[in-house]
């Protein structure tokens, strides 16, 4: 009975199908899983904060926010000092650290990143191109550690050495690693956003008679000024978030000074170099699980920020020649 | 210029024309500075590569490679480093490559591309690629470790010893599987991209069902691209040294890593160790040089692998 056995044989397949594409579905929601349960772990170790009064004892996040009276007589500051006795969680002198970290990278890495993009997406060669792309592939694909290294031994005695800084590790010094490690970013959003303007507007830029310089400043660069910011404020994520680096290049030292030659602790650089000697569950853990919470949603919202600006321009450019 | 001077009605003279269409001479300054920013650029990199290079190249020999590390890491080899890394990244690929090929597949092959859940999906995806990777390093620890691991001695392990519930090999693992899916997912999306249709078509005219297209011809077709992914999520986890340094990183172990429970030592966690916490630094530092380029050679030639496996795929995918 043939048509019987291609009935059968067809129930199968059909259920084998039916299998197939719910495994292969349920792999592909395991992205969205994986940043859901990244934010519920994160954020359940850093709860006690808010409903444990026994860690409430020790910190609030009232605490950590406005300067205290930590000794009698002394008048009220922030200070980060968490194995002190009284333990000190203020989060303003590594938030100054991140900031100016995150602040002379974006200094440093801006320039280099959106003027070599110009270059590479307006004025370079094909065979320019050629060699631009992979040495900025490269860059990409150095290791933050060998980074943090670099910076560590190289860096900061070169940069004693010129400047006699008080600090050997300061924000400057990590702020240039950090640039170097962001560049790529700015780099691809930014030349990505510059090369995706449509030929046609190009073309009728010089028709119209503008040199190639008027081309790229009066029309591709307003075009893809979005693009741009979108590439920086990645970039700011990731300089922000940058661990490694900062932790092997900053000092460390949890000052609450505006000067950019002060060694500096920025928030990802305290989980770091804390969360291994914290015992398993005190407020000292939650509070570097608090960090870590606002470092998510920093840098999710800026991710967030970044797409949907980047969607949009494409939507833009593409929309205008259609 | 040359399309516009073409188009120019012929009675203006030649010579107006090219006067008029001449780039002005200060065109050439914005073009020398952004040539700049690019040689500022290439000279960091040869900077940074050279100082390693001239500093390391003098202690790499089979011995460095293959001898354990002596007298506190200030003398000996790395061996146990490299092949702790080797585990690792082994460990992580066997986790991460499957959920990310499936999950690209799915993007490509079963949704719409402007659909909602496609969209929600790639959302997860990019947030991922950008979540700090200390964060990840405390997800490993609150999920993997304190959750999973410490749920597993609860049901098994009734004594107080913790077995699996402590820093090892596979939470590391798993950890940067986590952490590099997004790049298995985006290179195995572009080969799926460089597949003909007239291939799928063709599975399909011969009565084959979506899910034989996809095992016989889909993911064969998207081998190199599958591959490509994988080099570059290992050459970014054995890099990574942030979301490994509560997980199970560890600076000096006498034994090499045998079991999913034990810990190891990687080549990145060596570097940050020695060059921050070295007693004599003067005496680590050849060490210290010659383990820096062993893991920037290491990464650097798996770049160059999956860029080059890439440019075929694109330059094939042209082709058509």
């Amino acid at each position: 009975m043939p048509t019987n056995d291609n009935f059968n044989f067809r129930r199968k397949s059909k259920l084998r199908e039916w299998f197939g594409e719910k495994i292969i579905m349920m792999c592909a929601m395991s992205a969205l899983v994986s940043i859901a349960l990244i934010f519920i772990f994160i954020f359940r170790e850093s709860l006690p904060i808010l409903t444990d009064n026994f860690v409430k004892e020790e910190v609030t996040v009232g605490k950590m926010i406005f300067p205290q009276q930590w000794k009698k007589g002394e008048p009220p500051h922030w200070a980060w000092q968490p194995t002190s006795d009284p333990p000190k969680y203020s989060l303003l002198p590594l938030f100054i650290g991140t900031l100016k970290a995150a602040l002379v990278a974006m200094l440093f890495a801006t320039p280099l990143a959106v003027g070599a993009a110009m270059y590479s997406s307006e004025f370079a060669s094909k065979r320019m191109r050629e060699v631009i792309k992979p040495v900025i592939e490269l860059l990409a694909g150095i290791p933050s550690v060998v980074l943090g290294f670099f910076a560590l031994i190289v860096l900061a005695s070169v940069l004693q050495g010129v400047f006699h800084w008080t600090y050997r590790l300061n924000a400057i010094n990590a702020g240039i690693a950090l640039g170097i490690a962001i560049i790529p970013i700015i780099f691809t959003v930014a030349e990505d956003a510059m090369s995706s303007v449509p030929g046609s507007l190009r073309d009728a830029a010089r028709a119209l008679g503008a040199n190639p310089w008027q081309v790229s400043f009066t029309m591709v660069l307003p075009a893809a000024v979005p693009g741009i910011a979108a590439g920086m404020v990645l970039g700011f994520g990731r300089a922000v978030g940058e661990t490694m680096i900062v932790l092997m290049a900053s000092g460390n030292a949890a000052i609450s000074s505006l000067s950019f030659v002060d060694s500096i602790r920025t928030f990802a650089a305290t989980i770091a170099a804390e969360l291994a000697e914290v015992v398993f569950g005190s407020a000292h853990y939650n509070v570097l699980f608090f960090i870590g919470t606002i470092l998510f949603i920093f840098t999710f919202l800026i991710n967030l920020g970044g797409d949907l600006v980047l969607s949009r321009l494409r939507i833009k450019l593409q929309g205008r020649t259609r | 210029m040359n399309d516009a001077a073409s188009l120019a009605a012929q009675p203006i003279a030649d010579s107006a024309i090219k006067q008029h269409f001449k780039p002005k001479t200060k065109g050439y300054v914005p073009r020398a500075l952004t040539l700049l920013a690019v040689i500022i650029i290439i000279a960091m990199l040869l900077l940074i590569l050279g100082d390693i290079i001239i500093g390391g190249a003098g202690k790499i020999s089979w011995t460095f490679l293959t001898s354990p590390p002596e007298q506190g890491m200030q003398a000996g080899g790395i061996f146990p480093a490299i092949i702790g890394t080797v585990f690792l990244v082994f460990l992580m690929v066997i986790f991460g490559v499957p959920i990310g090929v499936l999950t690209a597949v799915y993007l490509h092959e079963y949704t719409r591309p402007g659909s909602k859940i496609t969209r929600l999906i790639r959302i997860a995806i990019n947030n991922l690629a950008g979540v700090p990777s200390i964060v990840f390093g405390l997800f490993g620890l609150g999920f993997f470790i304190g959750f999973v691991g410490r749920g597993i001695d609860k049901a098994f392990f009734p004594s107080n010893q913790p077995v699996w519930g402590q820093p090892a090999i596979i939470w590391a693992a798993l950890t940067l599987a986590l952490l590099t899916l997004p790049v298995v997912i985006i290179s195995t999306e572009e080969a799926l991209k460089a597949i003909p249709r007239e291939v799928k078509d063709a599975s399909y005219a011969l009565g084959a069902t979506k899910l034989q297209t996809i095992r016989r011809v889909i993911i064969p077709q998207a081998l190199p691209g599958i591959f490509t992914g994988s080099i570059l999520a290992i050459s970014r986890g054995a890099g990574e040294v942030a979301p490994i340094l509560f997980t199970g990183a560890a600076y000096f172990l006498p034994y090499i890593p045998t079991k999913l429970t034990d810990q190891f030592m990687e080549l990145g966690y060596h570097v940050y160790v020695m060059a921050t916490q070295s007693p004599d630094v003067d005496k680590t530092m050849p060490i210290l040089y010659g383990t820096v380029l062993v893991l920037l050679m290491l990464t650097f030639l798996l770049n160059f692998t999956a860029i080059m496996i890439r440019s075929r795929i694109r330059s094939r995918r042209k082709g058509e």
